[in-house]
């Protein structure tokens, strides 16, 4: 049985029974290692997207770790997100190289086109706009990620006709 | 299993030997670069084009040149193509492969000279180089570990385990002068021999690979092009430091690719009896684990580091106690960049005289540095310590790109400085990098021109130091939040007298009193630029005007009457209604312009010109 944690929490925070037996999975794996919490966060974002209130309490439940922590470690990091991920996710890298080579431009083009600002989503839901710091792509200057595949920022306009209504990875060559 | 030293030399000349092999073998990059622009894809049309008995098709790291990517070279006519796409494959076999002639059009032809190379080595990107680190990188498969062996691979864990002592690995490592290549330069033999004397049963050897700076990317390729360099180089640390049983590699989220291929190196090094309780029957014990960053600069800083992989926020902590004396649990560690520990395997092999032959007296060896920007040939370039700045943007990045001529290279991301080109004809090495006010940091090379506007190259870092800022000490937390907020200012054109003054005082300040690296070096890139280009703060400053002609709000805009075609676009675009339609010609009324740079963006002729502006009356 978790700690008290759970058995306070009330009901519309417990979490389904897939969730737990989801997390108890992730958690298993890295049973006999030390500090394992953020590498757990890091499974169940991939599991479940984002990282629901929910599921945070069983990973604290799970790990036998106050939930404070949890959270504290949680948010401390930028790679962790609390909100269910937009259909098509836009990542402009604004590195060193980029900004010289003209990722402000790229940006602008995407919030034009999308009419939202850098970390927002369009409200339907269907694309997020984020900057990234840098991929290591520099090479390509400007460049972006689109759901998860690397392209050049002079591709921009051309990226925005090919999202997919679904998430799916974008995979066409240019 | 390899069970013994022996085991290991009979492999590697089994593999050697293999003449079941086909002698052609086309290689195709499938590091990141490659990738973003088809590179598996090409190497999938290969594979399933080409005939295996008479062929071999092999996915490799970075080879470099990621400007021109997808890159593939074809052994052994020696043929190194560009921009290589699937739909070539086929046109390649046939011709190049079948009949050994190269294919005019996708052999690459110098930007200058527009001579065109056949081979790798006539390429003027890779005239210079001298590859160490990366030699394997492009060679090898990265996910086979025969590849690496048959390269000689693990022959120096080898000569470790069966003929020398850890103090002699250790006396080794320090005669070779090795430099940690993450940033600081701290001796590498050094830091090893502390953490061998360091008092504690358990030991751990960490490799960080949390490379943050923007514009680098020298440790993802070696990481995913050649990661069993890098297991190598651990085991080794572990066995020279002693009482190791246990070592963590930490990857940023960001690189992929690289976790992929260090989790199939592990475990393919562990199969093969090179990771585990037994490493080639010599008795000595030791095993790695990957885990990952999540997206917080300041956890390459290393006590952050290990805070991380604690698995608490990451943050620094005060030193002493060094890592070397209570690092991750509280136990010794030995904490290594990964371009550093890629280098040990050469240093046992070849000898600490050998790799003092290559760099400088004080920075031996070779580096990897990411060369980007505003230069024709961008990529990853590995060159003897001690090359000057002019060889490595002109020789191997070709020169500038455009007509547009060289205005400074930002040397170390947000921890370094820029090198203006009155400097560009100093040694590339830790202590001269140093004496100009800029850093080696972890290699990042970005090079700038005229358009740039260093003002605003300072703004970016300090906008992502103060960023990635953990918060914990008030100095880097504050500073570098006022510093921002003085930077926006000045680029918004509502810079004050005293503005540079005040950035000097609270920049030292930081620099002072921060906690940790990522604190003490956050202000360098604006000090830098402060201390070679003050003349482009005072334009912006004082005169209200962006020499680079990049900050929107600064400037008085004016309409060239003798090459305005009166098209009308800018008064269209003009939001403002800053544009006025004169008979005949069109003026800006500078009371109205907010100098939004729209007008600038829309005309076809490029008429209208940003001057000085005396308007801006600021009071503080």
């Amino acid at each position: 049985m978790g700690p008290d944690v759970v058995k306070e929490a009330n009901v519309e925070t417990l979490c389904s029974c897939e969730e737990e037996k989801a997390v108890a999975d992730i958690v298993g794996r890295y049973r006999d290692t030390d500090g394992v919490l953020v590498d757990v966060l890091h499974d169940v974002q991939s599991a479940f997207k984002y990282l629901p209130d929910s599921v945070l309490r069983r990973v604290s439940a799970e790990l036998r770790l106050p939930l404070s922590r949890v959270y504290g470690v949680a948010t401390f990091y930028s790679g962790f997100r609390f909100t269910p991920p937009p259909r098509n996710e836009i990542k402009v890298c604004t590195g060193t190289a980029c900004h010289v080579r003209g990722a402000p431009g790229v940006l602008k083009v995407f919030e034009d086109t999308l009419g939202i600002a850098a970390g927002e989503r369009t409200s339907d839901g269907w694309v997020g706009l984020e900057t990234v710091s840098c991929i290591g792509c520099c090479a390509l200057a400007p460049a972006l990620v689109v759901n998860g595949a690397i392209r050049r920022g002079k591709d921009a306009s051309k990226v925005i006709e090919n999202l997919e209504p679904i998430d799916r990875g974008d995979e066409d060559v240019a | 299993m390899l069970r013994s030293a022996e085991d290991l030399i009979a492999r590697r000349e089994r593999l050697r030997g293999g003449e079941e092999m086909p002698e052609c073998c086309i290689r195709v990059c499938a590091g990141t670069g490659c990738r973003a622009t088809g590179g598996y894809e090409t190497y999938e049309e290969f594979k399933r084009l080409a005939d295996p008995d008479r062929v071999q098709v092999r996915p490799t790291g970075c080879q470099g040149f990621c400007e021109k990517g997808p890159l593939v070279i074809i052994e052994p006519h020696e043929i190194f193509y560009q921009r290589v796409l699937p739909s070539d494959a086929a046109k390649i076999l046939d011709i190049t492969v079948g009949r050994d002639v190269a294919l005019q059009n996708l052999l690459v032809d110098d930007p200058v000279t527009r001579e065109v190379s056949r081979a790798k080595r006539e390429v003027r990107f890779y005239g210079k180089q001298l590859p160490i680190v990366l030699s394997l990188c492009g060679r090898v498969d990265p996910a086979e570990i025969d590849d690496y062996i048959a390269e000689g691979g693990y022959g120096a864990l080898a000569k470790v385990l069966s003929s020398m002592t850890p103090e002699e690995v250790i006396e080794e490592v320090k005669l070779s002068g090795l430099r940690g290549r993450g940033g600081a330069g701290f001796l590498a033999g050094v830091k090893w021999e502390s953490g061998r004397r360091a008092f504690g049963d358990t030991k751990y050897v960490i490799a960080n690979g949390d490379e943050g700076d923007p514009g680098a990317f020298m440790d993802r390729s070696i990481m995913e092009g050649d990661p069993h360099s890098v297991l190598e180089g651990m085991i080794i640390c572990a066995y020279a430091v002693g009482k190791c049983r246990h070592g963590y590699i930490y990857v940023r989220e960001e690189y992929p690719l690289a976790v992929k291929h260090l989790e199939v190196a592990i475990a393919q090094a562990r199969e093969t009896g090179l990771l585990g309780h037994d490493i080639l029957g010599s008795g000595f014990g030791f095993d790695i684990e990957i885990r990952r960053g999540a997206g917080a600069f300041v956890c390459g800083e290393s006590t952050a580091l290990m805070f991380s992989i604690e698995g608490v926020r990451g943050m620094p902590r005060v030193t002493p106690p060094r890592s070397v004396e209570a690092g991750l649990f509280g136990k010794p560690t030995v904490l290594n960049n990964v371009e550093t520990l890629a280098n040990i395997p050469w240093i046992i092999t070849e000898g600490a005289d050998w790799f003092r032959s290559m760099g400088t007296e004080d920075s031996p060896g070779t580096k990897v540095f990411a060369l980007t920007g505003k230069v024709r040939n961008t990529g990853l370039i590995e060159v003897p310590m001690g090359i000057t700045m002019r060889e490595v943007v002109n020789e191997i990045g070709g020169g500038v790109l455009g007509d547009r001529r060289i205005k400074a290279v930002q040397v170390g991301g947000p921890s370094g400085g820029c090198l203006p080109k009155e400097h560009l004809d100093l040694p590339l090495d830790f202590d001269s990098l140093d004496k100009v006010g800029a850093m080696m940091g972890s290699g990042g090379l970005v090079v700038m021109d005229e358009d740039d506007c260093m003002v605003d190259v300072a703004r970016y870092f300090l906008s992502f130091t103060q960023v990635e800022s953990c918060g914990k000490c008030p100095p880097c937390r504050i500073g570098t939040f006022e510093m921002l907020t003085i930077l926006n200012r000045i680029t918004q054109g509502d810079g004050r007298p005293g503005d540079i003054e005040l950035l000097e005082a609270i920049g030292t300040q930081v620099r002072e009193t921060s906690l940790c690296g990522l604190g003490q070096s956050a202000p360098n890139p604006v000090l830098s630029t402060i201390r070679h280009f003050r003349e482009e703060y005072e334009a912006h400053v004082n005169m209200g005007y962006c020499p680079g002609g990049v900050c929107a709000g600064l400037g008085s805009y004016r309409i060239v009457d003798e090459e305005c075609i009166l098209c009308g676009l800018c008064k269209d675009v003009c939001a403002y209604a800053a544009v006025v339609d004169g008979h005949r010609s069109y003026f800006i009324d500078n009371e109205t312009c907010t100098a939004c740079r729209a007008c600038l963006g829309v005309c076809p002729v490029d008429c209208i010109v940003v001057e000085p502006a005396t308007k801006k009356v600021v009071t503080p």
